[in-house]
């Protein structure tokens, strides 16, 4: 703590501790323009974030040759999804027979969430990152999955009957990132799985996030001890954390 | 229980029981629409509320909602029933309740007076009966005064919750923005930090920042870290400096479990936060937050809709005489409370369903962003608050919490309103603002120049 007298901008210093908006200044009781209009385009962004539809093409493309197959939950659109979180969570039936059953060791669910933005720039990536790290494992299509929460996965899961479900999905979005993405895994995925039966991975995103190759590799592990321990969740959590706790990302 | 049946202008309507008919009187919200509770039609909803306006309040104090045996929430509200301040409205029908509390007779002294007799479904059922303004002008009426090193609640006056959030922690950031509320005058209520981990030494080193901060500038107000009231009462015993301790809850006690507390937990660190004798003008050490939706997404709420099992929270909240309590009324998603129109609709019942109660109600006006509403929402819902007499309202730097994600008021609101309303901060508060140099000729906060004396002691033991 220095003791200098502060410049003449007395907050330079300290806006490099903190990401708040300190300092902005004023205008009589109001906030300056140029603070109105960058909170206003956070919000912007944010919002767009939410509403985006995931464009599925251009995943498949980003994964090509990647056998994939598209489904939906059973909210149909994004004002129906936004207040029905329960729907969110299932599975169109019409879709159930696009899935495979098999002797997959794990799943791959790409999912719009609250960010479709999100999912589309940054799952694919992340994907074929963790990917190249599990030679061996039997993986069933990724399954890109619209209108969807978290706990579709689990239906998803349990419908190919693989051994762990890995739900790829777009975070709410904050002012200060539109596009994170959290990654759930679930062991044993079926219908009526609880959150603290999960792990989770989130604030994936190149710049202030964490950066693919890290989460890929937070992944890869976490995926090898599930499978080597036979769970997920709040017993799974030497290394990262589980989705139980104070302050889990909000995202259903 | 009965089955409630009415022909109103022409229509028979049905209600399974009183929760059907107390669910269904509610204004359009989607947690009643998730929950499978909302009315059907807008001319069933109107049909209930004319049900409702017939029932005679004395049904409530006959018809536990939630089972007195399954449930400590209910037993606590009957067994603290004050059936002789009740005694005036003992006659009137819900719809005369309401009538009441518009009329000329319904002063500051007597709702003050009427607070123990009330019982919080009592005053959830005559909310339903009122409008937007209603909601204000009973607001308004009710004075709930609670004192630390602070006076809240005083009429004309309008505190702030200082909320310096930081991702990590961090102790430098979170200083910082501290000194940059300080400087908008913002914190008369409390300076609270909601801690990004939850992890005891992590939350004393806040707790220690903050104190000192407070003591080195003598500020008068009280600090507080959002952490879980057991890590509360474990904090006090390892000595560190609590002012307040703060605990999330909900209007049952499965809710409450879904918090990881109960009332025997409450009362225990309410008695060794009293215990540090901290606070000068008051002794209020409690603090509680509440949200419609949280029975809900706890699967707890018994099958009541969501602002009544809300408005049982506060019966909790006044049995430790809290210095704040406020709701987080848009925080909690589109689910519960889908937009703007939704979310003021809420705060104003809130408020004034609190105040009624005898609870210091303040309001997070906020909201997020899969939520339907804008800062242009926030500002019509902390505009009307504020003439409804909140006791305070929430700030952060430029409405942007940079830990929780979402956007509450700013400091800049608070002088707004201020402005606007002729509104003024804690009066311990405003005489430091007065010591410190920090208000000019027209009582207004100084925009200050970074060489000015007050810029300078507060910044420099920031950096």
């Amino acid at each position: 703590m220095a003791a200098e007298p502060p410049a003449q901008d007395p907050w330079r210093g300290l806006r490099r501790s903190t990401p708040a908006r300190i300092g902005l200044g004023r205008t009589g009781d109001a906030l300056p323009m140029a603070a109105v209009l960058d909170l206003q385009l956070a919000h912007a962004r944010a919002r767009d974030a939410v509403h985006a539809p995931l464009v599925v093409a251009a995943i498949s493309a980003e994964l090509d040759g990647l056998p994939l197959c598209a489904v939906r939950s059973l909210a149909a659109d994004r004002g129906v999804y936004l207040r029905r979180p329960d729907l969110g969570r299932r599975l169109d039936p019409a879709d159930l027979a696009l899935l495979p059953h098999g002797s997959w060791d794990a799943v791959f669910v790409i999912a719009d969430g609250l960010s479709a933005t999100a999912a589309q720039r940054h799952a694919a990536s992340v994907l074929r990152a963790v990917l190249a790290k599990l030679p061996g494992w039997q993986v069933a299509p990724v399954v890109i999955a619209t209108q969807g929460r978290v706990a579709l996965g689990d239906e998803i899961g349990g419908a190919l009957g693989a051994t762990l479900c890995a739900v790829l999905i777009g975070e709410r979005p904050g002012l200060s990132a539109a596009d994170s993405l959290g990654i759930y895994l679930t062991y044993a995925p079926r219908l009526g799985r609880r959150d603290s039966e999960r792990n989770c991975i989130s604030n994936i995103h190149p710049g202030d996030g964490l950066s693919y190759e890290v989460a890929a590799a937070k992944l890869a592990w976490l995926m090898t001890e599930a499978r080597h321990r036979r769970l997920t969740g709040v017993a799974l959590k030497d290394d990262v954390p589980a989705l139980e706790g104070p302050h889990q990302p909000v995202i259903g | 229980m009965s089955c409630y049946a009415s022909r109103f202008r022409g229509e028979r309507h049905v209600f399974r029981d009183l929760r059907d008919v107390l669910a269904k009187a509610s204004p359009r919200r989607s947690g009643d629409e998730l929950a499978g509770l909302a009315a059907e039609s807008d001319a069933q909803r109107v049909a209930a509320r004319s049900v409702l306006a017939d029932l005679p309040l004395t049904r409530f104090l006959e018809e536990p909602l939630v089972p007195y045996e399954a449930d400590e929430v209910t037993r606590l509200i009957f067994d603290t029933h004050d059936a002789t301040a009740f005694a005036p409205l003992r006659h009137l029908t819900v719809g005369g309740f309401r009538d009441w509390l518009l009329s000329y007779e319904a002063t500051e002294q007597r709702l003050a007076a009427l607070a123990p007799g009330l019982m919080p479904e009592m005053v959830a059922a005559v909310s339903k009966l009122l409008r937007n303004q209603d909601l204000i002008s009973i607001g308004s009426r009710c004075r709930v005064i609670t004192a630390f090193r602070s006076t809240v609640g005083l009429k004309g006056r309008l505190s702030t919750r200082l909320q310096p959030n930081h991702p990590t922690d961090d102790l430098r950031g979170i200083a910082a923005a501290t000194l940059d509320g300080l400087l908008y005058g913002a914190g008369d209520a409390v300076i609270g930090i909601n801690p990004a981990t939850d992890n005891m030494p992590n939350c004393i080193a806040l707790l220690e920042m903050l104190d000192g901060l407070r003591e080195r500038h003598d500020i008068p107000t009280q600090t507080c870290v959002l952490t879980h009231v057991t890590n509360a009462i474990g904090i006090m015993e390892r000595g560190a400096p609590v002012d307040l301790v703060f605990q999330s809850i909900a209007g049952t006690e499965a809710a409450n479990a879904g918090f990881g507390v109960s009332l025997a937990i409450l009362r225990e660190a309410h008695e060794a936060a009293l215990s540090l004798r901290r606070g000068t003008v008051g002794n209020n050490v409690m603090y509680f937050e509440t949200g419609q939706g949280a029975a809900l997404s706890a699967d707890a709420h018994h099958g009541l809709d969501q602002q009544t099992v809300e408005t049982r929270a506060y019966a909790v909240a006044r049995a430790f005489a809290p210095l704040l309590v406020n709701t987080v009324v848009g925080f909690i998603g589109p689910e519960y409370l889908y937009d703007g129109k939704q979310i003021i609709r809420a705060g104003l019942e809130d408020h004034c369903c609190a105040k009624l109660l005898g609870v210091p109600m303040g309001v997070d006006v906020c909201y997020t962003n899969h939520a339907e509403a804008d800062q242009d929402d926030m500002d019509t819902l902390m505009t009307l608050l504020a003439v409804a007499g909140t006791s305070f309202i929430i700030t952060v730097p430029g409405s942007d919490d940079v830990m929780l994600n979402y956007q509450s008021g700013s400091f800049h609101d608070a002088l707004y309103l201020r402005s606007v309303l002729g509104l003024r901060a804690a009066p311990e508060f405003e005489a430091w603002l007065e010591r410190m140099d920090m208000k000019d000729r027209h009582g207004r906060i100084r925009d200050l120049a970074p060489q000015h004396p007050a810029m300078r002691r507060l910044l420099m033991s920031g950096n």
